[in-house]
């Protein structure tokens, strides 16, 4: 039997002062999944939690919870409840008061309440914090109370804009866990926004990257990582190498003068395709032994393993490796047809060159200097 | 250098305040020629004076009503009007507060006398004349900047998802205001209110071309300068600068504790 979608954008569209923030978007989400949006800043993933949650209206486009369209209903009517950044926790308030907010809104007897409050703070482990001001709490302690908040109202869906940034990286860790623990005990249904791709990764049924107000791929946290759509989707899901290739037919794909088997398919004879290979799928070999080499340009000790950028005519690698190799030492890089992604040109080809650098920024900074040489000699 | 320096300080404030403390002194002079300059012994008289004079009592009640709805209304409208800018976006914010602003600069004679061109073109469109109606109104207009100025910073303090949190659990916008946002900048309005009532107690310029012929404790003091010179004078201007001084005092003392407290809470995140 097929899961209900509990919400559902269809061709939704926003726009703040001219500048298009959500185009054409649609997203299907179903009951008691743990839905991750992904992507960098700006590219409109809190938008989307936004017209969830009714704090934004969309210029275009249908909203449906549970089946029915939901787009001029105001957030007080949603059965639909949002964990803020910054927590938004009522500093008046103690944290008894803080959780019981949403229920004395719904009229429940104080009875109910009583009850609901302290199972909701035993679930986030606050037993016993009930008079504690919500100022004097750490960071960790507000992050729970405020999902304690949210999930008193016994809300269908959960929406959770950043909820773990302010917080230290093991702290978040932890929190990760305790999210994913009462998302699978309650099961109500998680969307969760972050701009951290190992956090999409390791908390999410399924991820949705997105950028520039368009989703450029859905899927498992293993699909996603695995098989990339697109140069955006590999760039920003941890590290790769983008090459340009020529898909010369199935299963053969060529790119630095060889041809490499792959396991890739039903593409055009002769296509240029953009090829993907992670760093850490490269083994390390003698020169002879591989069809591609280059000599080492840099070693960094990375704890796991020691990154390593390899300069192979002109272009620079990314190799991950738990064996030490000098740097200036020439090796050679080998790839077997699992390590090789093969994916269509996209409007991203080439946006994300080589590891010369790793920000775009470095990147720009780089160039400008020396294009501006060159206008001064003329 | 630190002598002199604080013999300076001390001439400052020799300056500054010893009108005011030769005011207070003879205030409590027992005099019986009326003359300001000899001191002749400690009374209350004046002050009984004072509480038995009927003018200056119906002045007293005046300046009391006008202050009190003067701040009541100005801090309703002035709060309303801080929320309404605080939405507003980046530019238009910007505007409104400078035209906002605008008012508390502008020398109060040219307000004084322009608030009496429309007041009198006003009162003669509905057939009445200038009383204490008109100065409230005055007061309330001048009162607003010094509300809205000190709500308005309350309200960028706060979380902006706070009230948004509120609706989110279920409280419709009025009962999310109330529950959450009012709460928040509850200090603000009544460091605004005070200031108001502030304000509109020792106001003499602004009155006096918008009153009419209704007496109000600063113009009544005018007034009696020009007709005799009485002692009283001292005693009444006395318990008009106590009053204000006490009200400051509590302004102030307002602020401090909200400073302390926002450093407080830096200090234990």
């Amino acid at each position: 039997m097929e899961k209900k979608a509990m919400i559902e954008l269809q061709n939704i569209e926003v726009s703040f002062d001219g500048e298009q923030i959500l185009k054409n978007f649609n997203l299907r989400i179903l009951d008691g999944e743990f839905v991750t949006l992904l992507g960098p800043s700006g590219c409109g993933k809190t938008t989307t939690l936004r017209i969830i949650g009714g704090f934004t209206n969309p210029d275009s486009g249908n909203v449906y919870f549970d089946g029915k369209r939901i787009n001029d209903l105001p957030p007080y009517k949603r059965e639909v409840n949002t964990i803020f950044q910054k927590y938004a926790l009522f500093p008046h308030l103690n944290v008894y008061e803080n959780v019981a907010f949403g229920m004395r809104a719904h009229k429940k007897s104080e009875k109910e309440i009583k009850k609901t409050v302290h199972e909701m703070l035993d679930l986030v482990n606050l037993h016993g914090f009930s008079h504690r001001n919500v100022n004097q709490l750490s960071g960790g302690q507000q992050q729970r109370v405020a999902i304690a908040r949210a999930l008193a109202n016994s809300p269908k869906v959960l929406l959770l804009d950043e909820p773990l940034s302010a917080l230290d990286m093991k702290l978040r860790k932890d929190m990760q866990n305790e999210l994913k623990k009462i998302q699978q005990q309650t099961g109500i249904t998680f969307l969760f926004v972050t701009h951290d791709q190992e956090e999409a990764l390791s908390m999410s049924d399924v991820v949705v990257v997105m950028d520039k107000g368009e989703i450029q791929q859905i899927g498992t946290p293993q699909d996603i990582y695995n098989e990339p759509k697109n140069a955006f989707v590999a760039d920003f899901i941890g590290e790769s190498n983008i090459l340009d290739g020529i898909m010369r037919e199935d299963y053969l794909v060529e790119f630095f003068g060889h041809k490499f088997r792959c396991v890739d398919k039903g593409f055009k004879t002769n296509e240029p395709v953009d090829v993907v290979i992670r760093p850490e799928d490269i083994d390390v070999v003698k020169p002879d032994e591989a069809a591609l080499s280059g000599i080492v340009t840099s070693v960094t000790f990375k704890g796991v393993h020691y990154e390593i950028i390899v300069d192979v005519k002109g272009f620079k690698w990314m190799i991950q490796s738990t064996d030490f190799t000098a740097e200036g030492e020439h090796i050679g890089l080998k790839i077997g047809p699992d390590d090789i992604h093969i994916m269509h040109k996209s409007e991203y080809s080439g946006t994300f060159g080589d590891y010369s650098t790793f920000s775009d920024e470095m990147e720009e900074d780089l160039q400008t200097p020396l294009s501006s040489l060159e206008e001064g000699e003329k | 250098m630190k002598v002199l320096s604080k013999v300076y300080c001390f001439f400052i404030y020799l300056f500054l305040y010893a009108p005011i403390v030769v005011l207070i002194v003879f205030s409590f002079n027992d005099s019986t020629t009326m003359s300001r300059s000899v001191w002749s012994g400690f009374s209350f008289k004046w002050y009984g004076q004072l509480f038995s004079d009927r003018l200056i009592m119906q002045a007293l009640g005046n300046t009391i009503l006008i202050a009190v709805v003067a701040a009541v209304v100005s801090t309703i409208l002035g709060t309303a009007a801080a929320i309404g800018i605080n939405s507003l976006k980046r530019w238009p914010r910007r505007l409104v507060m400078n035209i906002t602003n605008l008012p508390m600069v502008n020398p109060e004679i040219v307000t004084g006398v322009s608030m009496m061109l429309l007041f009198v073109i006003a009162v003669r469109a509905i057939n009445t004349s200038l009383g204490i109606g008109s100065i409230m109104i005055a007061h309330i207009t001048f009162c607003l900047p010094y509300v809205i100025l000190s709500v308005k910073p309350k309200l960028s303090q706060m979380d902006q998802n706070l009230y948004e949190a509120a609706l989110d659990l279920g409280y419709r916008p009025s009962q999310a205001f109330l529950k959450v946002v009012f709460p928040e900048i509850i200090p603000g309005i009544v460091t605004g209110m005070i200031m108001a009532f502030t304000l509109s107690i020792d106001d003499f310029i602004i009155s006096y071309f918008t009153s009419g012929t209704t007496q109000t404790l600063p113009i009544y003091i005018y007034s009696m300068t020009r007709k005799r010179i009485s002692p009283e004078i001292n005693a009444l201007s006395t318990l008009l600068f106590a009053i204000v001084l006490v009200l400051l005092l509590i302004v102030n003392l307002r602020k401090e504790k909200e400073n302390k407290e926002i450093l407080h809470e830096e200090e234990e995140p």
